[in-house]
């Protein structure tokens, strides 16, 4: 059975959460809670409420996504 | 991201168990593909003939799907629902089987014609099942998801050929679905790279036509937007050193088909 693919999307920080989890609004308005990729907090990459970023979405579950790359 | 499940030799043979369980599925209702038939009935001979071999249908409650077998004829690509409709003459219709043994999972599909199909169709049947195995190909130590998404997609483009991009393979073996995503189209070099013990189901979903496809609204089927046939195979496979290890088999099928 094949698996639909997982979704990427660009979004901006609205608010930091706690547990490394953020509140991102995504470029069609939605509003999601999304969390830092463990790559990312590897390299000790700081993201701030107004960061640009990338996100990937399952489209299993479009209420949650993974960021998995800050805009300079 | 990098959570990959690997499985062991003697894992990986389970696996292959329930992969020929699919396989000799996928035979059994293939013998009963021609003109007049419903596919309802091949859903049920599907059900029956996994559980009399003491396993569970893999897709029937995944997620809600309510059948054993996905069943998309012509313009449906994938996830099609088994019903009341009657099989005619030159129709192309692609089983996808999905089937539980002893906690392992096997995944394969294949696209039948009904009858006699058009010569063109014929074509992309054939090209779409060798393009699995010039995917297959590249399911090695060392190389990379990207190699077998760009064999596929490279081949099948090549005869005008339209990709699909929004379905993938998968992992599959302990579940269903598991990581890593496996398209069927990419750049070389590209993804993760293939380990030994990972164990994945290549599926290229390809379309006569172009490559856009839409979801319907009963949250499952998928069908071509400019309404052209499509061809489904697909295998599970394991990464091995130099050459894949396919675990599923079209033999039985193959076997069927010349009676």
């Amino acid at each position: 059975m094949a698996k639909q693919a997982s979704i990427e999307q660009d979004g901006i920080i609205k608010e930091a959460l706690s547990n490394a989890m953020f509140r991102v609004e995504l470029e069609n308005g939605h509003e999601i809670i999304a969390h830092i990729s463990g790559k990312m907090r590897m390299h000790y990459i700081k993201i701030l409420p107004g960061d640009k970023v990338k996100l990937e979405m399952s489209p299993y579950d479009l209420s949650k996504g993974r960021i998995t790359y800050r805009y300079k | 991201m990098s959570k990959i499940k690997f499985k062991t030799d003697e894992e990986i043979e389970l696996i292959r168990e329930s992969a020929l369980l699919v396989s000799k599925t996928l035979a059994e209702v293939g013998r009963l593909v021609k003109p007049g038939v419903k596919t309802i009935e091949l859903d049920r001979v599907a059900e029956t003939f996994i559980r009399d071999h003491k396993g569970v249908p893999a897709f029937l409650n995944y997620n809600g799907f309510p059948y054993s077998l996905c069943i998309s004829t012509n313009d449906r690509v994938v996830h099609g629902f088994p019903g009341n409709d009657e099989l005619r003459e030159g129709d192309v219709i692609s089983i996808d089987c999905g089937a539980v043994l002893n906690n392992f999972v096997g995944d394969s599909a294949f696209t039948f014609a009904v009858g006699e199909i058009d010569p063109e169709v014929r074509q992309l049947l054939d090209i779409t099942r060798e393009s699995l195995y010039r995917g297959i190909e590249k399911a090695v130590v060392g190389s990379r998801i990207g190699d077998i998404g760009y064999a596929v997609q490279e081949y099948t483009e090549k005869h005008g050929y339209g990709v699909v991009k929004e379905l993938v393979g998968h992992g599959v073996g302990f579940k269903l679905h598991e990581k890593p995503e496996v398209p069927n189209y990419g750049k070389r070099g590209t993804g993760m790279k293939l380990e030994e013990g990972m164990v994945i189901a290549i599926e290229p979903m390809i379309n006569l036509g172009k490559a856009g496809v839409k979801f319907w609204k009963d949250g499952w089927t998928v069908s071509t937007i400019d309404g052209k046939p499509s061809a489904h195979f697909e295998h599970t496979v394991a990464i091995r050193k130099g050459k894949a290890d396919i675990l599923s088999t079209f033999d039985y099928v193959d076997e069927v088909l010349k009676s």
